[in-house]
C-alpha cells in the first residue's frame, strides 16, 4: 500500500491561483474524501496527484518516492472520472482490458491471463457476463463500474476517483457509495474522491479534507470535522448549518437583540459567526433561552422538520421534533438553544 | 453527416409520438427530392435505354470510353484517399493547437469550395507546368511531369476534393472528449497508442463520410481537370469530358450511355461507402 505525499503544491490557471499551497498526507490504504464547493481547486488536486495537470510548485510523493516529475503513464495512480470516459468504440472486456493490452510485450500478460483478470474484474464490481456489451448499452452506474473495473486492472498504486457518482440519480449513488465502501475494504487501495456532497464525504470515507479557494482548511475524521470544525468555514460547509450574524457579550450570545444562549468558553466578545445545526435546537414545553414561530413543517420517515423564525430579521433555523410533539404552523414554541459552533467574525 | 438512411421494417408503421410530423416531411422530401434528383435522372436514364442494355455494355466498353471511366474512378479513388490522410491531419492541427495565423488557414481550407473550378485548374495547371514553379522543380528531381498528365488530374481532383475531409472531421474531433485520451493515459498507454486506439477509431465514420463526399465530387468534376489535364484519348481523358465530347457531336444517346454508366458506377460505390459507414457507426460509436 501507498501513502501519498503532498507537500506545498500550488498550481495558476493564466494567472489565476487554483492550488494555494497544499499540504496533505493521504495514508496508506485509507479512503480520504476531498471535500469543497465548486471553484475550491478540489478536482485540480485530484488530477495533479495523477499528473494530469503539471504543477506549478510543490512536490508530491507516493510512498516516499518522487512522483512529481514523472508522468501520467508511469504514475500508475488509477483515476476515474465523473463521466466514466469509457472507450465507446471498444467492449466492456476490451476497456478493462486495455491498461494491459497497452505495456510493452515483455511487461504484458499472456492472453488468457488478461481474460481471466477481465472475468475478476467484472466479478469484482459485480456485472458478470457483461464483458461482450458497449459501453452504449449499459446504464451509467454500471458505466462507473466498468470505469472503476478499467482503472483496477492495471494493479494501480493509488485510486483516484473525481465525482464518481455525480452523474448518477439518487437511489444509484446511495446503492454504488455502499459498494465503493466495499470494494474498497476488500482491495485496500490507497483511495482519493473528490465530492461537493458533503453527506457523501462524511458516510464514505476514513478522513475527509476541506479545501476552499486552493487551500486546505481541515483535514480530519468525520467525526472531527464534524463535532469540532477548525474554522467558520468549515461549521457553514459540513453539517448543513445555518449561519446567523450574532454579537458575543458577558458571555452571552445575542441575534438581532435576541438572546439565545450562553457563548462557549474562549470567544471574545464583540461580532461573531453562529451555526446552527437541526440538533442544536430543542422545541420544549416551557422555559427555554427564547422563542420562534413555527413557519414551515416538513414530514421525513421518522421526524418532523420545522422551520422557525426566531425574528423577522433573522434567517429560518431549524429544528427537528419527533412524531408524537404536536405542532401548528403559525404556533410560537419555546427553544433551547445550544451555541457551540461559534466563531468570532473574521474582517 | 450524409448517411444513406437504410429502410428497415418499422419504417412503414412510424409509432406514434409527441412530435408529429413524419408524413407532412417526408411526404415533402419525397417530392423535393423527386423534383430536383430523380426525375432529372430518371429522364437520363429513359434517355439512354434507347439503346438497350447491350447498347448500354457496347458503348461503356468501347476502348475510349473504357480508358477514361477507368481514369476517372482510379484517379478519384486515389485523390479521395490522398484527402481523407491529409484532410484528417489538417484537422487535426486547426482543432488540437493555437497558432497564429490558425484562423487564417481555417478559412483558406474552404477556398476549392468558393473558386470557380476553371479558375483552379489554370492555375494550378501553371504552377505545376514544366515551365512553372513547382512543375519545375518536380520534373528536375524526379524527371516526372505533372501537367498534362494523369498525375494532373490527380492533383485536380486533390485540390477540389480537401475541404470534406477537414470539414466533416474538424467538428468530430472537437467534440471528442479529452477526459477519454486522459483515461487512456492514465492507465499507461503511450501518445501513440492513445491515437492509434482511442482518437482515429473515434474518427472512423466522419472520415468515411468525408471520403465519399470527397470522392464523389471527384468523379463528377469537370472544370478544374480539363485546364491541367492535356485531355489525351486513352492517357489523360476523364469521363465527364468524353461526355461533352459526344454532346458537341449531337450524340446525345452516346453521351448519356456514358453518363449512365457514369451514374450506375458512383451510386454503388456510395451506396457501399454508406454501407460501411453505417456499419462503422455501429461498431465504433455515435451511441
Amino acid at each position: 500500500m501507498t501513502g501519498i505525499a503532498v507537500r506545498g503544491v500550488a498550481k495558476d490557471f493564466a494567472g489565476t491561483r487554483a492550488l494555494d499551497g497544499i499540504d496533505l498526507d493521504i495514508r496508506p490504504g485509507e479512503l480520504l474524501a476531498l471535500l469543497g464547493p465548486s471553484g475550491s481547486g478540489k478536482t485540480t488536486l485530484l488530477r495533479s496527484i495523477a499528473g494530469l495537470e503539471p504543477l506549478t510548485a510543490g512536490t508530491i510523493h507516493f510512498g516516499g518516492e518522487d512522483a512529481t516529475g514523472l508522468r501520467v503513464q508511469d504514475r500508475k495512480a488509477g483515476f476515474v472520472f465523473q463521466h466514466y470516459a469509457l472507450f465507446r468504440h471498444m467492449t466492456v472486456a476490451e476497456n478493462i482490458a486495455y491498461g494491459l493490452t497497452v505495456r510493452p510485450r515483455a511487461e504484458r500478460p499472456a492472453r488468457h491471463e488478461i481474460l481471466r483478470r477481465v472475468e475478476d474484474l467484472l466479478d469484482l464490481v459485480q456485472l458478470p457476463g457483461i464483458g461482450k456489451r458497449f459501453p452504449g448499452q449499459l446504464s451509467g452506474g454500471q458505466r462507473q463500474r466498468v470505469a472503476l473495473a478499467r482503472a483496477l486492472a492495471v494493479e494501480p498504486r493509488v485510486l483516484l476517483l473525481d465525482e464518481p457518482f455525480g452523474a448518477l440519480d439518487a437511489q444509484v449513488r446511495k446503492d454504488l457509495r455502499r459498494w465503493l465502501r466495499d470494494i474498497h475494504q476488500r482491495t485496500g487501495h490507497t483511495t482519493v474522491f473528490v465530492t461537493h456532497d458533503q453527506e457523501e464525504a462524511v458516510e464514505l470515507a476514513d478522513r475527509v479534507a476541506i479545501l476552499n479557494r486552493g487551500r486546505v482548511e481541515q483535514v480530519g475524521s468525520p467525526d472531527e470535522v464534524l463535532d469540532h470544525p477548525a474554522n467558520a468555514f468549515v461549521a457553514g460547509f459540513v453539517g448543513q448549518a445555518v449561519r446567523l450574524d450574532v454579537t458575543v457579550a458577558e458571555g452571552r450570545v445575542r441575534a438581532d437583540a435576541i438572546e439565545l444562549g450562553a457563548a462557549p468558553a474562549g470567544i471574545p466578545d464583540g461580532a461573531a459567526s453562529l451555526f446552527l445545526r437541526t440538533g442544536d435546537i430543542a422545541v420544549v414545553r416551557s422555559g427555554g433561552t427564547t422563542s420562534g414561530v413555527v413557519t414551515a413543517i416538513t414530514r421525513s420517515a421518522a421526524s418532523r422538520r420545522l422551520e422557525i423564525r426566531l425574528s423577522d430579521d433573522l434567517p429560518a433555523v431549524e429544528a427537528e421534533v419527533s412524531l408524537d410533539q404536536q405542532v401548528a404552523r403559525g404556533e410560537r414554541v419555546a427553544l433551547t438553544i445550544r451555541a457551540d459552533r461559534l466563531f468570532p467574525a473574521t474582517r | 453527416m450524409t448517411a444513406l438512411a437504410l429502410p428497415t421494417r418499422e419504417w412503414l408503421r412510424p409509432k406514434p409520438s409527441a412530435l408529429p410530423g413524419f408524413g407532412l416531411t417526408l411526404g415533402f422530401a419525397l417530392s423535393y427530392l423527386a423534383l430536383i434528383v430523380l426525375i432529372p435522372l430518371a429522364v437520363l436514364v429513359w434517355r439512354a435505354s434507347g439503346l438497350g442494355l447491350s447498347g448500354l455494355w457496347t458503348v461503356a466498353t468501347t476502348p475510349r470510353v473504357r480508358a477514361a471511366l477507368e481514369t476517372s474512378f482510379y484517379l478519384s479513388f486515389a485523390a479521395a484517399l490522398v484527402n481523407a490522410f491529409f484532410g484528417l491531419v489538417i484537422a487535426w492541427i486547426l482543432t488540437r493547437y493555437r497558432f497564429p495565423g490558425r484562423t487564417v488557414l481555417d478559412a483558406m481550407v474552404d477556398l476549392p469550395f468558393a473558386l470557380p473550378t476553371a479558375v483552379a485548374g489554370i492555375a494550378l495547371a501553371a504552377i505545376y507546368a514544366s515551365n512553372g514553379w513547382v512543375g519545375s522543380i518536380v520534373e528536375a528531381v524526379t524527371g516526372l511531369k505533372i501537367a498534362f498528365t494523369p498525375r494532373g488530374i490527380f492533383v485536380a481532383l486533390v485540390f477540389i476534393g480537401l475541404p470534406f475531409v477537414v470539414r466533416t472531421v474538424q467538428p468530430v474531433l472537437m467534440d471528442l472528449d479529452r477526459e477519454v485520451e486522459e483515461a487512456s493515459a492514465t492507465l499507461g498507454a503511450s501518445r501513440l497508442q492513445t491515437v492509434l486506439r482511442v482518437i482515429l477509431p473515434a474518427l472512423v465514420p466522419a472520415v468515411l463520410t468525408g471520403f465519399a463526399l470527397a470522392f464523389a465530387r471527384a468523379v463528377g468534376e469537370y472544370g478544374s481537370v480539363i485546364f491541367i489535364a492535356g485531355n489525351m484519348p486513352f492517357i489523360s481523358e476523364i469521363a465527364p469530358l468524353l461526355i461533352i465530347v459526344q454532346l458537341e457531336e449531337f450524340n446525345y444517346t452516346g453521351a448519356t450511355a456514358i453518363a449512365t454508366v457514369m451514374l450506375s458506377i458512383s451510386f454503388l460505390s456510395l451506396l457501399a461507402i454508406n454501407l460501411i459507414q453505417s456499419w462503422s457507426r455501429r461498431r465504433f460509436g455515435d451511441v
